[in-house]
């Protein structure tokens, strides 16, 4: 099974758009939604619910008031300044432990805390996606990023492919959702944002040593700033495996909640599946046709 | 006098939250933008400004002393993060997995651990126009941006009586919540979409677990406002701007430009936000 991750630096470039209309148009596939902060794949995929889990992501302190004699120590060693009126704040403590290491009376414990769920829907097709909710405020998406993969590892039975819609920005959570994948794709679109966001999530990847590709959403939209993204990405010996026009059909698709495979005539629709082949052509032989 | 803090969020990158703050943070008098996106702080490619001071920011991360080391391993046990491991003879630490919680400098018996500063990233400081600019950057695959925000808030703090506009970080997780705590005003920043409602809903249910005020902007109006707009009433949250679907904004901001600056009708827009939004602090 090969695995493609996609990303775009930052949310809102159309990473989404593309992730849903690859989920019709590549046979054979798992998708796992790794966007664990706002996971979007399976509300326009609208698959039926087949498991839950929850998931316990973080420790955190928690003081108990019988035992604690108020000497204020773990307030003052707390370096997230999680602790005040001896209490702790959940959204406040990374669960290191060292108030707990050191209160004089063993006042202190730590506590697993459930901070979302893995789930695992069933689309039309009979394939599977594998998605999470991490709950707001929570912290840990690289963890829960890395709980995803492993239940759609796990659930991959025999298909060929595993599409991971990835987190956007280029932080951990990143790294979490392309580390081990065979081929990152990037969705970026012209503005002078996007191709810094692009130039950032690049640089993220490279790490990996896996090939990149780079597609331009809305490229028609700025031709000026696609010129410089393709230039850049040449000189950088990356890629550039289609350009996506600035279609209606993909505005009417996001707001009727539709897959953009619904609208076959449309060239966003067909572009996409270009890009696909040709990523699909390199994954096989090794080389792309571009 | 105290700064009066106004902070733009959104569920989710993309939706058009910094253009909402740069142009806010324009149209008022006596405004400092904060760019707490310190991922991917991209305000400065709308404001320009001058910067005029660029400050490191560490973290502590430890360093082993082996002139004092046992190798008893009582800081490997101590570490819950996994950023310690004994090999041979010596304690290696992963230094982009240390949280710098300062539990195996603590925890060690024979005070072998020396804490030294790691730069993680920076602030830069200027100013574009009348608006005074702070962005906080971090560095990639750097996991934790938390100390960027909590520095920034430090630096705002030693300005007296701006109106702040914080561009938070995307996302519901504990950036954000660094980035708008003690808020005077939330505004929540939307697309009329199936997915923008979604977000809009994480970023309600983590605003109130907050205990903050907020209001909603609407991007990329259109025909569909609907799903946004009912559910704003039902949960007795103002809409107060919606900002059109059009081509010619989605090509200007592709140009880097703010929307005050090109369209008049946008820029009375951003005056009549501000108002509302200095009406529902005031009140
Ligand atoms: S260190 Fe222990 S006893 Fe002291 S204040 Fe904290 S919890 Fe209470
Ligand atoms: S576990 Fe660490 S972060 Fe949490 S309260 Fe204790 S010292 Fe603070
Ligand atoms: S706790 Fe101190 S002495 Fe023990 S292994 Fe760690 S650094 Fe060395
Ligand atoms: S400072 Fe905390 S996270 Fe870093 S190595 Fe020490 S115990 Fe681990």
């Amino acid at each position: 099974m090969k695995q493609i991750v996609i990303l775009s630096g930052k949310g809102g470039t159309g990473k989404t758009t593309v992730a849903t209309t690859l989920s019709t148009v590549v046979k054979n596939k798992i998708m796992a939604d790794c966007d664990v902060e706002a996971p979007n794949l399976d509300i326009v995929l609208q698959g039926e619910v087949i498991k839950k889990e929850d998931f316990y992501g973080k420790e955190s302190a928690v003081i108990d008031s019988d035992e604690c004699v108020q000497c204020g120590l773990c307030e003052e060693l707390c370096r997230f300044d999680a602790i005040s009126g001896f209490k702790v704040n959940p959204l406040y403590c990374e669960g290191c432990g060292l108030c707990m290491y050191k209160c004089p009376v063993g006042a202190i414990r730590m506590e697993y805390e459930k901070t979302g769920e893995v789930i695992v829907s069933k689309i039309k097709n009979g394939e599977k996606i594998v998605y999470a909710l991490l709950y707001p405020g929570a912290d840990g998406s690289g963890k829960l990023v890395t709980e995803v993969r492993k239940k759609a590892v796990e659930l991959k039975g025999e298909s060929s492919y595993m599409i991971i819609d990835g987190m956007p920005g280029v932080g951990c959570p990143v790294l979490a959702s392309a580390t081990g994948t065979d081929a990152a794709l990037i969705v970026t679109e012209p503005t002078m944002s996007g191709f810094e966001d692009m130039k950032r999530v690049l640089s993220v990847v490279e790490k990996f040593k896996i090939p990149s590709f780079v597609c331009i959403n809305k490229w028609d939209l700025n031709e000026e700033v696609t010129e410089k993204i393709q230039n850049y990405c040449r000189e950088n010996n990356i890629t550039v495996v289609g350009k996506i026009d600035f279609d209606e059909a993909v505005v009417e698709s996001l707001k009727r909640l539709k897959n953009l495979s619904e609208y076959k005539e449309s060239t966003a629709y067909n572009q996409i599946i270009d890009i696909w082949n040709k990523i699909e052509n390199y994954l096989k032989k090794g080389d792309v046709c571009v | 006098m105290r700064n009066v803090k106004i902070s733009v969020l959104s569920g989710k990158g993309g939706t058009g939250k910094t253009t909402v703050a740069v142009n806010l943070a324009k149209v008022i008098d006596n405004s400092l933008y904060a760019d707490c996106d310190v991922e991917e702080p991209n305000g400065y490619l709308f404001l320009i400004p001058d910067i005029t001071k660029e400050i490191p920011v560490k973290i502590k991360i430890p360093e082993i002393d082996y002139s004092k080391c046992t190798l008893c391993g009582d800081c490997v046990k101590a570490c819950r993060f996994g950023a310690l491991a004994h090999i041979g003879k010596r304690i290696l630490v992963f230094d982009h997995l240390c949280h710098s919680c300062g539990a195996c400098f603590e925890m060690c018996p024979h005070n072998a651990i020396i804490e030294k500063d790691k730069i993680i990233g920076g602030i830069r400081i200027g100013k574009s126009g009348s608006v005074d600019f702070i962005e906080g950057k971090l560095n990639i695959g750097e996991a934790i941006g938390v100390p960027i925000l909590k520095e920034i808030k430090k630096i705002i703090n030693s300005y007296n009586d701006k109106i702040v506009v914080v561009d938070s970080s995307p996302g519901t997780s504990c950036s954000v919540i660094n980035s708008i705590d003690n808020s005077d005003m939330c505004i929540l920043v939307t697309e009329p979409t199936p997915y923008g409602f979604h977000d809009l809903k994480l970023a309600v249910e983590l605003v109130r677990s907050m205990n903050l005020p907020m209001a909603v902007v609407i991007n990329k109006s259109g025909d569909e406002d609907e799903i946004i707009e009912k559910y704003c009433k039902e949960q007795d949250i103002d809409v107060l701007m919606k900002i059109p679907f059009k081509k010619e904004i989605a090509k200007a901001y592709s140009k880097g430009k703010l929307l005050v600056d090109f369209d008049k009708e946008i820029k009375d827009k951003f005056k009549q936000l501000s108002g509302q939004v200095m009406e529902l602090i005031k009140r």
